[in-house]
């Protein structure tokens, strides 16, 4: 657990762990007895209960949601799911058969893939590479930026792909050049990494490891010289943010014809062990800790991503998804809660936040639920999400809780009023 | 499925640094030993009744508003009531009668703070607004020539700022910088021992819970008005050093500019809001009615923080 340092006076600077290791332990988790797959919205589609599906073919439960089965087997339930903020989703659940037969249609696709296809196929691949936005007519996407680094500390994952995969990297970049016709490719690397892969001849951009540096919006922002403006997405000004998995995925699935389903993950261990694991897409949480010999007890904490970022899950039934870049187990004695106490003003979230938000006034106008005045006159748009407000807060007020779910409000407001409309 | 175990699920970030308000309140109190230890020293058993009869009477005028309040969690743990009782007491003599000391008290955390929703809410300094409200209603209570005429001290028993105030610069030429920065002047009883204060200050400053920047700004603030005064006219205005380390300087720059609630975040305006209240410290000293502008300039400063606090750094891809 990182605490506050005696000297006070600087404000506290946080690192992302840098994998040093060359060869890093790898624990892979073995082949379990049923996978499920979350899909966004609701519906079944054409997918039936029974219904046969080998390794790497497709299944659609809705127009334009797409995944492929990471296992051969029988689709043993579809039901309803909901997501942090109740968002919908669909969890199909496959029965793994003893025996892995691999799609001809997906080897038949990769072959020679379109970005059509590649929206549809490479959906849920490990990293999982979104190609919908180079869909998009009104994003004019110039730059594909390749993650090498972790999005939160903790996490070596990605550092991991790019430490032990960079000649997959390499290839993938290319495959990803010419599925999307964007030339300009950057992989961005902590320092540690820079040597190894330029030789690889790679674009490489080097990354400071202070968190939040390798957000995507501080990325643009320190190495690219670009501000997003408050508000919008890096797409919205020509940048494609993919992580460094998601590209040896794709080559993988371009150079094999068969579909990778292995995920990288870093798991966490309530005495803040790191290990790197690598689990079919979908396998339950429970079976990763069984294989780790990690015991979760009653009122311990399972979160789906790093301390600053990342999710807590409710169920230990809950699978590892495309993007799961680590899991973090938190013992119940170590768990640090919000409370209700005020604001006293010290202005901690102020001097540490990244964004230069007015956190002590928005928090403010959060609790009170202004939601619209705090994104139009105190910055609500311009946060990137790095979670440091609350970490530093001394009153625990949960300001990034309270940013989020105004986010998330004033969406739902803009919808329902184009609805209206 | 039902007979799975619970987890706890909250929202991220799933860390804290760990840094608590009772935490930086004690530490603040504790800062603040020294200057008060030496009031102990200096004015005897009646300064330590009056600092015990403030620390008590303000934590349970904050249990009375908790009690009001209906408030589930007391929050007189906290140290918040401690330091407003233990700061209100440092600047009083020693000779202060008992009901001024809980009327005091009651200004300083009923009205001053919990009217307006307690700790965090604060518009004012809640103890330089209850000592301002009882000096202006009862001036000569906080005459320090009357109040400790009875002692028998080893130095100069005038107040240096009355002196200042009544004779001029030559009424305070006996006084050397290095005597009053050690203590050795009367005034309030953690309001003399300069040396005390700085070092509580600095300790503060270093642990991060009081800002270095509202403290020096608001030294160099009395530091140059003073200066230019005195320069302007030296047989009429005392030089720089005299005002730093008399009357209630210190303990304004340290202890009552910096509390969190009344004083802005950002760096500019924390800047200019002390420096403004050092500017009005010496301006009220210097060519106003009152011997000591420095609770004047901070309940100003606390007033015009909002105002300060507009000068903010642009956001990140703020469009505008």
């Amino acid at each position: 657990m990182i605490k506050k340092s005696f000297i006070g006076l600087v404000k506290p600077r946080i690192d992302y762990t840098i994998l040093t290791d060359p060869d890093p332990a790898l624990i892979d988790i073995p082949q379990p007895g049923r996978v499920t797959l979350l899909l966004e919205g609701n519906g079944n589609g054409e997918l039936k209960k029974g219904d046969l599906l080998k390794t790497g073919q497709l299944i659609s439960t809705a127009k334009d949601i797409f995944a492929i089965s990471p296992v051969t087997g029988t689709v043993e339930n579809i039901s309803g799911w909901a997501g942090d903020f109740g968002q919908g989703y669909t969890a199909v659940s496959i029965d793994v058969a003893k025996d892995e037969e691999f799609d001809e249609q997906f080897s038949e696709v990769v072959k020679n893939i379109s970005l059509e296809n590649a929206v549809k196929y490479f959906s849920n691949l490990p990293g999982k590479p979104s190609f919908k936005k180079f869909k998009d007519p009104e994003l004019d996407i110039h730059t594909i930026v390749v993650n090498g680094m972790d999005e939160d500390i903790w996490m070596t994952a990605n550092q991991y792909v790019v430490q032990s995969r960079v000649k997959a990297i390499k290839s993938g970049m290319e495959a990803l050049s010419k599925i999307t016709g964007v030339n300009s490719i950057v992989l961005v690397v902590p320092e540690s990494q820079a040597a190894a892969a330029a030789a690889a001849g790679v674009d490489v951009k080097v990354v400071s490891s202070q968190y939040p540096s390798a957000q995507p919006k501080m990325i643009l922002k320190d190495l690219f010289g670009k501000v997003v403006p408050a508000g919008r997405n890096p797409e919205n000004i020509g940048y494609c943010f993919m992580s460094a998995e998601a590209v040896a995925s794709i080559s993988d699935a371009v150079s094999t014809g068969k579909a990778p389903t292995k995920k990288v993950l870093t798991l966490i261990n309530k005495d803040g062990g790191m290990i790197i694991v690598t689990a079919k897409i979908g396998t339950p949480v429970s079976d990763v800790f069984k294989a780790c010999d990690i015991n979760v007890e009653e009122k311990d904490r399972v979160v789906y991503g790093g301390p600053f970022t990342g999710s807590a899950i409710y169920s230990m039934e809950h699978p590892i998804l495309p993007d799961t870049n680590a899991l973090l187990v938190q013992d119940r004695e170590n768990i640090p809660l919000v409370s209700d106490y005020p604001c006293v003003n010290c202005g901690e979230c102020v001097r540490i936040c990244p964004a230069i938000i007015q956190v002590h006034s928005l928090a403010r106008l959060l609790e009170a639920g202004q939601y619209e005045e705090a994104a139009d006159n105190y910055d609500l748009n311009s946060c990137i999400e790095c979670g440091l407000c609350s970490f530093v807060c001394v009153s625990k007020i949960p300001i990034f809780q309270y940013i989020r779910l105004a986010k998330y409000e004033l969406d739902r407001i803009r919808l329902a009023e184009a609805e209206y409309v | 499925m039902y007979s799975q175990k619970k987890l706890i699920v909250s929202h991220a970030p799933f860390i804290h640094e760990g840094s608590r308000v009772p935490n930086r309140n004690y530490h603040i109190i504790l800062a603040a030993l020294p200057a008060v230890l030496m009031g102990f020293y200096h004015f005897g058993l009646p300064a330590v009744g009056v600092v015990a009869l403030s620390v008590s009477s303000a934590m349970l005028w904050e249990l009375l508003a908790n009690v009001l309040r209906k408030k589930e969690k007391h929050t007189i743990g906290d140290g918040n009531a401690a330091i407003i009782g233990l700061l209100f007491a440092m600047l009083l003599p020693a000779t202060i009668p008992w009901w001024f000391i809980i009327v005091g008290t009651f200004f300083a955390v009923m009205v001053g703070q919990q009217a307006f929703g307690g700790i965090g809410h604060n518009p004012f300094n809640p103890v330089v607004f209850a000592a301002l409200v009882l000096f202006v209603s009862y001036r000569n209570y906080f005459d320090f020539n009357v109040a400790l005429v009875n002692y028998d001290f080893e130095f100069a028993a005038i107040y240096p700022l009355t002196a200042l105030k009544t004779y001029g610069v030559s009424g305070v030429e006996g006084f050397s910088t290095m005597d009053l920065l050690m203590g050795n002047q009367t005034g309030g009883i953690g309001a003399t021992f300069g040396l005390g204060i700085i070092l509580g200050g600095i300790y503060l400053i270093i642990r991060g819970f009081i800002r270095w920047e509202i403290s020096l700004s608001f030294l160099a603030g009395i530091f140059i008005t003073a200066a230019i005064f005195n320069f302007a006219n030296p047989d009429q205005y005392a030089g720089p050093m005299f005002h730093l380390v008399t009357g209630y300087t210190l303990l304004g720059a340290f202890f009552l500019a910096t509390e969190d609630s009344s004083s802005p975040v950002n760096f500019n305006s924390m800047l200019i809001y002390g420096a403004v209240g050092g500017f009005m410290t010496i301006l009220i000293r210097n060519i106003g009615a009152y011997a000591d502008g420095v609770l004047f300039a901070i309940v100003l400063i606390n007033l015009l923080a909002p105002i300060f606090e507009k000068i903010r750094p642009k956001a990140l891809g703020k469009v505008d």
